[in-house]
């Protein structure tokens, strides 16, 4: 294999890793407050819909990824209001989540579009384009580092530098900063909080929304950036690797950001096999391939290579004291 | 105490819940552009009009009805199977093996078999995130959903590279031997005088699932066993301190949880398609989670929510062929009892709470 083929895969990696990372840090915040979010894929998918939809539209990709992100939103007020006020169940919650967003985005694609459940594809404005950083193309001729910057560093979308810059923000934001602290110890010890004085239900519905925005970007990048335009089912289990990758991260963001491009490698090298092949000598079926992000999770899982354990309070409502 | 009487608690409950399921339903096909009173009408006449009709919703009540009783088991031992999906897809290769490697003489005993196989291949696929989380205290569901891709991403490659036939670019098995069709209710009605339509997939297997409707039923509240997993599954530290073994009850729910997840498939593989195809189980055992939440947990619960899903699947299909109204219309529907009778549950019950409290006061 050589360094350009390499570049190329690194360069799909990361592509393919940006909405793993966006749903993998939106799941990190929900999680940490203690409110099981497996409606990550449903968000993503609605906020995808939305935002081609908007776009296509409206013709600019900026009304349209906040419409992705207001979707979203108020699937995750739905989420909030099933598991934090009415202190249902927070996965069965989840699945119907999921349900309703595979349903919904192509009853109203058909709807709206006609087109068999997508929407027309996006041109211009109506798109995220690539941006190209300062002088890339002059490093462009350096040796290795010129075609790195240029090809790897340089080229994206805005939403993946925003994606890559939010990792350190959730780092700082929930390690730094106050409401980190109150909403970290939330998902721990929540009769802690109540007897402090903040608001258990208030910092829930907090780490909920703020994981509806971070799903929303993520499915605006897919329909508005990665393609140009919805498709039925396009977020295609992202939702689900993403939680994988939270798990295998075990619930930190910069875990997180290593977890995510691991699995992005893997969904860059199912799509070349003819690299598999070159550096192992064997055939890979890009089936199983696909799979391994799950099978490693189970293994994780399993605690045979080291153990992941969640946030104590996760998945419980919490019930003040009469 | 319990502050609403047992039969409100297992009528009124469900029945509000699917009223508002129905009345957002009925808002969505407005906002579509359509009249929610003659799409009713339409799938009514679709799915029950015919003997026809009929032998499709009963066909696909028979899937929800496995998948249903699964999540239902799981259910009452505390445990949330979300893997219903995975279970079902590897119960047909449990089934596609068992027809196609052994020599069936008649069908009675093809359908033992494939049932044997079915179950052992669901429940092994159980088994795995049952002792994880029995062991080592891995998340159930996300073990299972982990296991819903693994178990396609296995099938892809059992039917892409092992046991599709030679020369065909089709991702399925051969067609199964005509010893092992399973017979249709056409054929069970005919010799009793009632015409039941012929092309219709319903079949023996219907039977098979009331028969299972019976025994989980008979399990649950009239065995030892059943005892137990419902003791574990209301109070955990009371179940150990009754001797009750967590291990041992996780590991049998979830064991007869993917069984019955597997037996779906002498339904839609060995009854239906004659064969394994890519992608055969269609969602049914994500929707038995919508039915076994509607049926309460209760056999007699999910045989009647499997029932309506029936209707609302050969429904839904009708209303695709004949309006604008695409299937994802019962995927939202699906979602909305979901939502109202799993996780908006208590939205439902603290109102009428309320209500009830109030009428015993007045009373009182």
């Amino acid at each position: 294999m050589d360094f350009l083929t390499l570049i190329q895969l690194l360069d799909s990696t990361v592509r393919l890793a940006t909405p793993l990372l966006l749903a993998c840090l939106a799941g990190l915040f929900s999680e940490r407050a203690g409110i099981f979010d497996i409606g990550l894929e449903g968000k993503m998918l609605a906020a995808a819909f939305f935002s081609a939809a908007i776009a296509a539209l409206t013709g600019s990709v900026w009304i349209g990824l906040l419409a992705g992100i207001t979707a979203s939103m108020l699937f995750s007020l739905l989420h909030g209001l099933a598991s934090i006020t009415f202190r249902g169940n927070q996965l069965i919650s989840g699945v119907a989540i999921n349900f309703l967003a595979a349903g919904l985005t192509v009853l109203i694609a058909q709807d709206w579009f006609s087109q068999g459940g997508r929407t027309p594809s996006l041109m211009g404005g109506a798109r995220f384009e690539p941006i190209t950083l300062p002088f890339a193309e002059a490093f462009g001729s350096v040796p290795f580092i010129g075609p790195i910057y240029q090809e790897l560093i340089s080229g994206h979308s805005i939403l993946v530098y925003l994606a890559f810059a939010m990792v350190p923000l959730t780092w700082w934001i929930l390690f730094r900063t106050r409401f980190g602290l109150r909403l970290r110890a939330v998902g721990e010890n929540p009769a802690a909080v109540d007897t402090a004085g903040v608001s258990v239900v208030g910092l829930r519905y907090a780490a909920v929304m703020i994981c509806g925005i971070l799903c929303g970007i993520a499915g605006a990048y897919l329909s508005t950036a990665l393609q140009a335009g919805f498709v039925k089912d396009m977020s295609a289990g992202r939702g689900f690797i993403a939680l994988a990758a939270l798990i295998f991260a075990k619930w930190r963001p910069w875990y997180a950001l290593y977890a995510t491009l691991l699995f992005g490698l893997f969904g860059a090298l199912e799509t070349r096999p003819d690299v598999i092949e070159a550096l192992f000598g064997i055939k890979v079926q890009g089936a199983l391939l696909g799979a391994l992000p799950y099978v490693m999770t189970v293994i994780i899982l399993a605690g045979f290579v080291g153990k992941a354990i969640p946030p104590r309070a996760g998945g419980e409502p919490y019930v003040k004291e009469r | 105490m319990e502050v609403m009487p047992k039969w409100a608690e297992v009528t009124l409950v469900p029945l509000i819940s699917l009223l508002l399921a129905a009345i957002l339903s009925a808002l969505v096909i407005l906002a579509i552009g359509e009249d929610p009173i003659a799409a009713v009408n339409l799938m009514v006449t679709g799915a029950l009009g015919s003997t026809y009709g009929w032998g499709y919703t009963l066909y696909y009540a028979t899937n929800f009805l496995f998948t249903g009783l699964a999540v239902s088991v799981a259910f009452h031992a505390g445990l949330f199977n979300i893997g219903g999906e995975g279970q079902a897809m590897l119960g047909g290769l449990g089934v596609a093996l068992a027809c196609l490697l052994i020599p069936w003489p008649h069908w009675t005993l093809a359908l033992l078999g494939a049932a044997g196989a079915a179950a052992l291949f669901g429940a092994a696929w159980a088994a795995i995130p049952a002792f994880l989380q029995a062991k080592r205290g891995s998340h159930i569901v996300i073990t299972t959903i982990m296991f819903n891709f693994i178990g396609a991403a296995v099938l892809n490659y059992v039917l892409v590279n092992l046991m599709r036939p030679a020369g065909s670019m089709d991702p399925a098995t051969a067609r199964f031997p005509e010893t092992t069709h399973l017979p249709t209710l056409h054929d069970i009605l005919a010799p009793i005088g009632i015409n039941f339509s012929k092309s219709a997939p319903a079949n023996v297997t219907f039977l098979i699932a009331l028969l299972a409707c019976v025994l989980v039923w008979f399990l649950l509240w009239r065995t030892w066993l059943g005892y137990e997993i419902r003791s574990y599954g209301k109070s955990e530290p009371a179940a150990k301190y009754g001797g009750i073994s967590p291990t041992a009850i996780t590991m049998i729910a979830m064991l007869i949880s993917g069984g019955l997840a597997g037996l779906m498939a002498i339904n839609n593989v060995m009854g239906e398609a004659e064969r394994l195809v890519l992608n055969a189980v269609e969602g049914a055992g994500f929707i038995g989670i919508a039915v076994a939440l509607m049926g309460r947990s209760h056999p007699f619960g999910v045989l009647l929510a499997a029932i309506l899903f029936g209707f609302l699947y050969q429904g839904g299909a009708e209303l695709a062929l004949w309006t604008s109204i695409p299937r994802e219309l019962i995927v939202v529907i699906q979602a909305l009892v979901i939502l109202f009778t799993g996780a908006l549950d208590n939205m439902v019950r603290m109102p009428l709470e309320r209500l009830f409290l109030m009428m015993r006061r007045r009373n009182a």
